[in-house]
């Protein structure tokens, strides 16, 4: 058993969630559907941590499937960077799924359940295999798997509101846009180089900096990720998505899908193609930069007068995405180890905010936040984490969210971009001002009783309190302890930055044929 | 780099000329469409044309398909990026099939596949829950307003 881990821990992670998925289905019964997935959550976490644990001091894992050695055969390739990513996506799976098995209760037709875990876990299995996998082809693949099964989610919300079938259709054409385009570029280098591996591609690719084919490669490939990971003007499906859809896909897609698709951008600017190359600095200085920055402030600005809760956490999740985006534009060691650490940190922000409104929706059926007034009182718990949530957000010293601020601070200081600095501090201030706007409703309104459920709304149980305070817990835990998740920032970034991914490997599961 | 913008330079790149005339002509019918069917057939276009970018760059002029018969120095078409784009394929379909049955559903719950429509009926329904906000808001400030006095 412990020989099996040990050699093929890279596979497992993404098969076991792959063969849950069909089970899920095949048993039919909810109860065992949600076994199952929990469990297939849990052993992907326990094996993400392994992993984490053995890269943690820089070593890169190769794992060569089937036996086959890269380049021609495809290749798992895990160093710090993706075994964090790999860390984030399986963990919020574990939390997410026992909050969501008490609130679909309310929000998906009891038939469709089993099919909900089976969607959750195709969605979970892509979102993996885009992390692990060294061949740049699978990446197209998962990247699909995770998408289709993400529309479906998404249209699962029409149960309670129509406009999740357009959220989702949206959602699923400009998807498709952006995996097509990735694929055209995937193409393009490989006519250009003739190999998909990663490592391969990189040393191929070093000396062809002037070839228009690479160039023309790299614009398709960051504009077909930046369409799935909502790039300020590219941002049009998540709104949608992220308000209409079922609360705890919301969280769940909120703390990963975009995080996933960052990590792969990150990838694909700094290992595949080399970071030495003049265009790829100009796209970050002139392209990159002054989105990222425009994302910060227009997002928030947008999120401020938003009316539905959950489309205020969506247009604040773009803003965030602005100051990941900035971190990689900054084009430094510290840029990317800010952005890697806000990457964490944003994502179990988001997670716990998105699964406390959730439990406010699931007691009250309403998404509006004039419906939530004075709900403080009703459930002290969940505002309780709403406020803690909120606090991270902005950036306030002890919660997680003040530990990426200050590591973005310092990576545009180094740069000696006081202007940026400024830039992120006045944004951190529009974001006071919108979750004030909430929780001052939550706390300090009267109750609203034209909500006929608000007047006997209370506590949600303990099935969404736990999950929901998990992520509350760690984000206040990481914020007084930093050091673990920047030490694996700063490897990771070490690793993305100085071609670390593109050294010797440690090969596990055997040599290969 | 210097290149002739010129007949044989035409002819010669004439599948990716192709290639770029179907995935403008796709790309254009999503933008450009209402109906949200013919977004979809404008998405297969779109996808169809960068299954031919594939299929085209994998052919070697002259080669046979990729079959070891024993003849030394036969030229065979490169196999690779025909597999490729066979799990490209089947993602399109993956992606037609799920883009035709949200379709279906939207016609049923909104009665229309027009786009513009459908955007109308959503911002009534934000605009009729933004009133009944401000309506609610305006009734708890008269109250106030009342009990002040």
């Amino acid at each position: 058993m412990m020989a099996l881990v040990e050699n093929h821990a890279p596979i497992l992670v993404i098969l076991i969630p792959l063969l849950a998925a069909p089970l899920a289905m095949l048993f039919g019964n909810k109860g065992l559907a949600f076994l199952l997935s929990l469990a297939a959550s849990v052993a992907s976490f326990l094996l993400s941590v392994y992993l984490l644990l053995l890269v943690r001091d820089g070593t890169v894992l190769s794992y060569h499937i089937g036996g086959w050695a890269p380049p021609l055969g495809i290749e798992y390739r895990v160093d710090a960077a993706n075994a964090l990513v790999l860390l984030i996506v399986s963990a919020l799976s574990a939390v997410v799924l026992p909050f969501a098995r008490t609130s679909i209760a309310t929000e998906i037709a009891e038939k469709h359940h089993t099919l909900f875990y089976a969607c959750f876990m195709l969605c979970f299995t892509g979102l993996m295999g885009v992390t692990i996998t060294g061949d740049a082809f699978n990446v197209f693949v998962f990247l699909e798997v995770s998408s289709l099964s993400t529309y479906v989610l998404v249209a699962l919300g029409a149960e309670k509101d129509r406009r999740a079938l357009s959220a989702a259709y949206d959602y699923l054409i400009l998807g498709t846009i952006g995996a097509t385009f990735f694929v055209i570029g995937l193409g393009l280098i490989y006519m250009a180089t003739g190999t998909l591996n990663m490592v391969d591609l990189a040393e191929r690719l070093s000396t062809m900096e002037s070839n228009r084919t690479v160039r023309s490669a790299f614009a398709f490939i960051v504009i077909g990720l930046g369409l799935k990971l909502a790039i300020y003007p590219l941002h049009r499906w998540l709104p949608g998505a992220y308000t209409y859809a079922p609360s705890a896909v919301s969280a769940f897609l909120a703390a990963t899908a975009t995080k996933v698709a960052i990590y792969a951008v990150l990838r694909f600017m700094m290992s595949v193609f080399s970071i030495k190359f003049g265009f790829e600095q100009d796209t970050m200085t002139y392209i990159i930069f002054p989105f990222a920055i425009i994302a910060m402030f227009a997002a928030s600005l947008i999120a401020v007068y938003q009316i539905n809760v959950k489309r205020m956490l969506a247009y604040s999740s773009i803003a965030q995405i602005g100051y990941m985006l900035l971190g990689i534009a900054l084009f430094s060691t510290t840029g990317l180890s800010a952005t890697l650490v806000h990457l964490f940190n944003h994502a179990v922000t988001k997670g716990a905010l998105f699964l406390a409104v959730g439990a406010i929706i699931f007691q009250i059926g309403s998404p509006l936040m004039a419906n939530m007034a004075g709900m403080g009182k009703k459930m002290p718990w969940t505002s309780a984490a709403i406020v803690i949530g909120g606090l991270s957000l902005i950036g306030v010293p002890g919660t997680v969210g003040f530990v990426s601020k200050w590591v973005l601070l310092t990576a545009a200081l180094e740069n000696g971009l006081w202007p940026i600095s400024l830039a992120i501090v006045l944004s951190s201030l529009i974001a006071v001002v919108y979750v004030w706007k909430f929780v001052e409703l939550l706390y300090l309104a009267p109750i609203d009783e034209s909500v006929a459920a608000a007047a006997n709304a209370k506590e949600v149980s303990l099935s969404m309190l736990v999950p929901m305070w998990i992520l509350v817990l760690v984000s206040v835990w990481f914020g007084f302890d930093a050091e673990f998740t920047v030490q694996v920032a700063n490897q990771a970034a070490d690793s993305l930055f100085n071609g670390g991914f593109l050294k010797d490997a440690v090969i596990v599961g055997g040599e290969g044929r | 780099m210097e290149f002739n913008f010129d007949l044989p330079f035409i002819l010669g790149h004439l599948n990716y000329w192709l290639f770029v005339i179907l995935m403008l002509t796709g790309l254009y019918i999503v933008v450009a469409r209402g109906n949200l069917l013919k977004k979809i057939v404008g998405l297969n276009i779109f996808q169809v044309a960068v299954f031919m970018l594939y299929i085209s760059m994998g052919k070697v002029a002259g080669g046979t398909a990729p079959i070891l018969t024993g003849t030394a120095g036969e030229a065979y078409s490169n196999p690779l990026p025909h597999v490729l784009i066979l799990t490209a394929i089947v993602v399109g379909i993956a992606t037609t099939s799920l883009g035709l049955a949200l379709i279906v559903r939207i016609n049923e719950t909104y009665g229309t596949i027009e786009e513009d429509e459908i955007l109308e009926m959503d911002q009534q329904k934000g605009q009729s829950e933004l009133d009944a906000i401000n309506k609610a808001a305006a009734a708890t400030d008269a109250q106030g307003a009342a009990s002040k006095k």
